[in-house]
């Protein structure tokens, strides 16, 4: 049965306490094609993917792969099927080596017992050329880049023999010169017969690079498209159920008064190095600054320093005229500056808590989520369920450990958080990444309502897009330099990308 | 000045680096059995438990036998035993592992001193003579462990260091460097190194974690055993309540300093060794006169070297990332 098809689901049903995540879902994926799975986030797509590969087990249904029924105990059993994952949040051993990875529960011996290391470099080695996958065998994992990182994971899925490999959003923490190397990689991978299911949130990259696109909404299959016959208009409805702006509409806004003020700041990165040369920037009330740039030129760091979790080398940094060079987070936050930090998992949330801790996280010794140094439960657990309203979280569970929620809700109950803490100043980092379009379009309206009530806003995006719809003016980073300050309506991408890899604005012009 | 004086006399005497060697041993073993259960992501606070276990357990066997080999192997066979106890609970029931490993030490330490009197007949410390006479016994007994002669020149400075040395010593460096090449050079080195850094990944990769964790939490009860009764038979011969007096404690210590590595544990508990060596030596020194009430003092150099050498490298170390968070599987 299914021969044509290397992967059919069919009838998967999947429950978690409270969630339906997947509702009698179907899939269909052919072989040596790109198929790719779009849904809004918590629709159910890593949920349906894990049951792919052996990681949850379905509650009903059916998987066959190659046309083979198949009953998959754990991801052993899809490893041996020919299924490899590369997953959303990468599963690497951060000290180890590339080497070491990619071989690890196969590995290459002497004997069964002597790991031959030799070996396993040279098979590492034979794959990446093979596939363009550019990577250092032997450096440690935690010193590469998240791009070759994710080449690692591709490498260890080619290295097991998968034939069908799952990108669980890839594109999420790549830069785009990363996310076109990836799909060049991809592009190889087909024409060498394998066959890919791809999750991105990305429209644009959808219509790029895939054949086929199965749409998901709260946990059921809502639409099975041909790349070639749709557009994003049309799968963004079919995500979402309603029609969705793609591009907000940013309404004039007179800034006020400078907020927050940094005067020649120099920060180093963790290897030691001069990270953040000199910058100097102000941003008014009222105003939205952004920071665009090719990610590691300085702009963790940047947001590192100025929300005091980075030593700050040199410089000066002013908030509503007050000296605040090397205050700690919890004095800039009572003086009303907050964080939307770019690692969720790591600076935004406490993934054995509670959503409602997660809440409060930060302004927990506030009033009146705290009373004389006591926590104030019911007040914590109004004012969550109410931000879980108004910035639509799903499921709607306050008491859900924040490790539970899919991506995107982890984000927005971070954003939810930093939003209604009645900021002044505030450092947004990246803040849709792993978002569906619908939380895009509600986060960018959140912003600008921001905006609109005079909060100083800093955005740092990678996404030029979001970058260029939203800031009043743009500051371009460059080995953390600024190389130049424009207006979004006054350039265009191509003047900011040849800023993002080195020109100075006055070069590009003149 | 006197003081410098006979704190160079200390380093001139070949005893003092006799002594380093047989106070080092105990730790060496027990930070050896460290590193096996912490590079899997288990914390093992226990090996004080485990060590007074095997110090107890293999002066028991030697003085019933009159083997104290025996009284070794039984030791690690009772370490592997409690180290499993200390296992079950943290992995298979995902217990906390301090708590866990606290528990071990004080049913240790209650155990071994309940049983003092009729294991042995007397309590507080054994007396081999007493011992005999109390069970009967006619027969020649040796509880400790025969040194062996290295080849060296008698009357050199290296023959009256280590001339005479016994064969748990050496064996404790042999097994350090098994130790080192089990961890670093074979495949299931590899595997449990990934599963004290990231569980989850190697679980997806199909390796057992909770066997691999099983593995190393197991061996560290056969090394921390080891290291205890290396107290008991392999050196003194008699057993005491509470003999191993924070050794445990401080093999954790050199496993940390040693960042958790079997080679950089053995020079950290070397380093441990000779401080306690240097204080057992200079309290007795000729050249000055230290008053008994002071004594007591030199006894506390090996944790205060202990606290300033961790103090001074803290963040210089690195745990593996999984060290002590139970793993559980989601369903
Ligand atoms: N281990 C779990 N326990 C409870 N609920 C879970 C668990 N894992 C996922 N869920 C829930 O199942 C639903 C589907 O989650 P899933 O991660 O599959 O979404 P997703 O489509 O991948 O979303 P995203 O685009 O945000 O990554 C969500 O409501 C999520 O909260
Ligand atoms: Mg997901």
């Amino acid at each position: 049965m299914y021969e044509e098809y290397a992967v059919v689901m069919k009838g998967i049903v999947k429950r978690f306490p409270g969630v339906l995540a997947n509702d009698h879902v179907d899939l269909f994926v052919r072989k040596g094609e790109i198929h790719a799975i779009v849904g809004e986030n918590g629709a159910g797509k890593s949920t349906l993917m894990n049951q792919l590969y052996g990681l949850l087990h379905p509650d009903e249904g059916e998987i066959y792969v190659f046309g083979k029924k198949v009953d998959m105990k754990g991801p052993r059993d899809a490893i041996r099927n020919g299924i490899g994952m590369v997953h959303q949040h990468f599963m690497l051993v951060g000290n180890l080596t590339v080497a070491e990875n990619v071989v690890l529960g196969s590995e290459t011996t002497k004997g069964g017992f002597v790991f031959d290391l030799r070996e396993a470099r040279k098979r590492v080695k034979e794959l990446s050329e093979k596939y363009g996958l550019h990577v250092d065998v032997d450096a440690k994992i935690e010193d590469i880049p998240v791009g070759m990182q994710q080449r690692v994971e591709i490498i260890k899925t080619l290295y097991r023999g998968a034939e069908i490999l799952i990108f669980d959003e890839p594109t999420a923490v790549l830069t785009p010169q990363e996310t076109e190397e990836l799909f060049e990689v991809m592009r190889r991978l087909k024409a060498a017969g394998k066959t890919m299911i791809f999750i991105s949130h990305k429209l644009n990259e959808v219509m790029e690079i895939s054949d086929n696109i199965t749409v998901m909404r709260l946990g059921k299959v809502t639409a099975n498209l041909i790349t070639k016959e749709t557009n994003p208009r049309e799968i963004a409805r079919a995500m979402v159920g309603r029609d969705v702006v793609l591009r907000v509409e940013k309404p004039p806004h007179e800034p006020k008064d400078v907020v927050f003020e940094i005067e020649n700041l120099w920060v180093k990165d963790n290897r030691g190095l001069d990270a953040v040369r000199g910058v100097s920037f102000k941003v008014r009330a009222g105003e939205i600054v952004g920071i665009a740039g090719v990610a590691g030129n300085g702009q963790s760091e940047l947001v590192e320093a100025i929300t005091g979790l980075r030593k700050i080398e040199k410089g000066k940094v002013t908030l509503l005229n007050r000296d605040i060079t090397g205050l700690d987070p919890r004095s800039l936050r009572n003086m009303r500056m907050t964080h939307i930090p770019e690692d969720r998992l790591k600076y935004g949330m406490v993934l054995q808590y509670p959503a409602y801790y997660n809440m409060i996280l930060g302004k927990h010794w506030w009033e009146p989520y705290s009373i004389r140094g006591f926590l104030n439960h019911p007040a914590i657990f109004e004012d969550s369920k109410k931000l879980f309203e108004e910035f639509d979280v799903r499921p709607r569970n306050i008491n859900m450990l924040g490790g539970n929620f899919s991506g995107g809700n982890q984000q927005k109950i971070v954003v939810a958080r930093e939003v209604s803490s009645q900021p002044k100043f505030i450092v947004v980092a990246q803040p849709t990444r792993g978002l569906d379009v619908g939380a895009i379009e509600f986060i960018h309206k959140t912003i600008l309502k921001l905006r609109e009530q005079d909060v100083a806003i800093l955005l740092v995006s990678m996404e030029l897009e979001e970058v260029f719809s939203l800031s009043d003016r743009i500051l371009v980073m460059y080995e953390g330099e600024i190389m130049g300050e424009v207006k979004p309506e006054e350039t265009n991408f191509e003047e900011v990308g040849l800023m993002m890899a080195g020109k100075r604005l006055e070069e590009v012009r003149s | 000045m006197r003081v410098i004086e006979a704190i160079l006399d200390v380093f001139r005497n070949p005893q003092f680096y006799s002594i380093t060697l047989t106070a080092s041993t105990p730790l060496i073993y027990a930070s050896l059995g460290g590193v096996f259960s912490e590079v899997t992501g288990v914390v093992n606070i226990a090996l004080e438990g485990i060590m007074l276990m095997g110090a107890f357990v293999s002066t028991a066997f030697a003085y019933y036998t009159g083997n104290p080999w025996i009284g070794i192997l039984m030791a690690m066979v009772v370490g592997v035993g409690i180290a499993w106890l200390h296992a079950w609970a943290s992995i298979k029931w995902w217990g906390d592992q301090i708590v866990s490993g606290t528990a071990i030490i004080l049913i240790a330490q209650g155990i071994t001193g309940f049983l003092m009197k009729p294991v042995f007949g007397q309590v507080g410390q054994t007396d081999l003579e007493k011992f005999k006479m109390i069970k009967h016994i006619t027969k020649d007994i040796n509880p400790i462990i025969r040194p062996i002669k290295l080849p060296f020149p008698e009357n050199s400075f290296l023959g009256q260091a280590f001339g005479t040395i016994s064969p748990l010593v050496i064996l404790a460096f042999v097994s350090v460097f098994i130790g080192w090449f089990i961890i670093y050079k074979t495949t299931l080195g590899l595997r449990m190194r990934s599963v004290g850094e990231n569980p989850e990944a190697a679980d997806t990769l199909g390796v057992n974690v909770y066997r691999i964790r099983y593995f190393g939490v197991l061996m560290s009860g056969v090394f921390a055993s080891i290291g205890g009764a290396f107290l008991s038979v392999g050196d003194t011969g008699i057993f005491k309540e509470l003999m191993t007096g924070g050794r445990g404690f401080i093999a954790l210590a050199a496993m940390i300093l040693g960042n958790w590595n079997p080679i950089g544990a053995m020079f950290a508990s070397l380093l441990f060794g000779a401080s306690e060596a240097f204080a057992n030596q200079l309290q007795s020194s000729k050249l000055i006169e230290v008053s008994s009430s002071v004594k007591p003092l030199f006894n506390m150099v090996p944790f205060i070297v202990t606290l300033i050498v961790i103090g001074g490298f803290i963040g210089k170390t690195r745990p593996p990332a999984a060290d002590g968070i139970p793993y559980k599987k989601s369903e």
